[in-house]
């Protein structure tokens, strides 16, 4: 039967995270740098404590290791360095070599537009992240960067999501908006929008799994298949994922309903919906065909079903 | 009706899984899922032949419609892909270089 050509547009395909989230939801104990003035002879320099310009030529530094990939990070401001230690704690590493290296410049002057969504955008092989709350830059070619934020750790945080993406988009990787565990050796993801379940899941889990993440999972690929591993990314659990890896067994697309069942999805949908679970930033033709073929490639080489379930732990028993 | 000519623009991302053509437009990520007779259009968008030909040989001889109805919708869904860039439509045929500026 005849139907007129159509294209459906399902809107943006990648799942993005426009908003700063620190304006959205605090960490416990933080509180936001106060600007202050300082008086000295004749200059008065406005927008740093005197700590920091004592601390300008101390140079502290730390790597942190996500996924395998050391980025080091350097500040002169000690207090932030022991912000960000805790805040990627079991994610910092002794290695002093990295694969990137970000210079961070605080500032506690108010960005000009707080309220700007997030833009990665690339010129003569540099990047440029900005959101209200920071503007970061980074040249892969030399594997040095700066960011430019104030003393929080949410900003840092996006920005080191958005160089993971741009990473992991050239080697068939992916960050997942997904849970993800592993048990007996093998990774689970567990995808879905915000309220599909994905933190209930990850509160479900038995012992013996170790969570990898309970919101967004860290994929590389890795000889036929793919590897999936622990971030400090979190979601409403809070609770740091474990830095260990393993295979990826199964995708499960996850929603709530009256039972627990595992059903087939086909390589169509599969792939589409993996599609708007796939957290990419940059405004870069390349690297989204390079993005939009990696997913492609993932449902062509994992098992993806569909992952009905009540809140129970019996859950996991259908898992594995 | 005009005479127009179709070409998929090579700066799109496209998958054919399952029988479901999907098309990611580079520009700004959108997704697009095509149905059975846009994909055949899609698929037979070479820039050199002209759209009421592949119409007529492609869709009218699969399917029972009218050549100008099939035209018809042909055009509108070719202007609306167009206005995404995802296909480059021109009334004289599209060089692959042209296409691919």
């Amino acid at each position: 039967m005849y139907r007129a050509p159509q294209a459906t547009a399902l809107a943006r395909a990648f799942y993005g995270e426009p908003r700063s989230r620190f304006r959205t939801g605090g960490a416990s104990g933080f509180t936001w740098p106060v600007a202050t003035a300082v008086s000295c002879g004749t200059f008065e320099i406005t927008g740093f404590t005197l700590s920091q310009l004592l601390a300008e030529v101390e140079r502290l530094s730390l790597t942190i290791e996500i996924g395998g990939i050391p980025v080091r990070v350097h500040t002169s401001d000690a207090d932030f360095l022991a912000l960000i230690e805790r805040r990627y704690s079991g994610f910092t590493s002794e290695k002093t070599e990295a694969a990137i290296e970000f210079d961070i410049e605080l500032t506690s002057s108010a960005f000009a537009d707080p309220e700007a969504d997030v833009r990665v955008t690339q010129l003569a092989g540099r990047w440029t992240m900005t959101r209200g709350d920071f503007r970061a830059e980074w040249e892969p070619a030399v594997r040095r960067g700066t960011i430019r934020q104030s003393a929080n750790p949410y900003s840092i945080d996006a920005v080191l999501r958005i160089v993971h993406t741009l990473v992991l988009a050239r080697e068939g990787g992916l960050l997942l908006h997904s849970a993800s565990a592993i048990r007996n050796g093998k990774a689970f993801l567990f995808a879905g929008v915000s309220g599909a379940g994905k933190t209930t899941i990850s509160r479900l889990a038995p012992r013996d799994a170790t969570l990898l993440t309970d919101e967004i999972s860290y994929v590389r690929r890795s000889g036929d298949g793919y590897t999936a591993f622990g971030t400090p990314f979190t979601g409403e659990l809070a609770k740091l994922g474990e830095n260990v890896s393993a295979p990826v067994h199964t995708l499960f697309l996850l929603a709530q309903g009256p039972e627990n069942r595992m059903d087939e999805v086909d390589s169509a949908e599969a792939a589409r919906l993996l599609l708007g679970n796939v957290l990419f930033f940059a405004e870069d033709e390349a690297l989204v065909q390079a993005t939009f073929h990696a997913a492609f490639e993932f449902v062509s080489r994992v098992p993806v079903k569909r992952l009905t379930f009540v809140p129970d732990s019996r859950v996991w028993e259908l898992i594995g | 009706m005009s005479r127009l000519f179709i070409s998929r623009n090579p700066r799109v991302a496209a998958r054919s899984l399952g029988g479901e053509m999907m098309i990611m437009s580079g520009r700004d990520s959108t997704l697009y899922t095509l149905n059975r007779t846009a994909t055949i259009l899609w698929q037979a968008a070479d820039g050199s032949t002209p759209l009421k030909t592949i119409v007529e040989q492609r869709i009218c001889s699969e399917y029972a419609v009218e050549p100008g109805e099939a035209l018809q919708d042909a055009e509108a869904l070719a202007r609306e892909l167009a206005s995404h860039e995802i296909l480059d439509i021109s009334e004289d045929p599209i060089s692959p270089a042209g296409a691919a500026r």
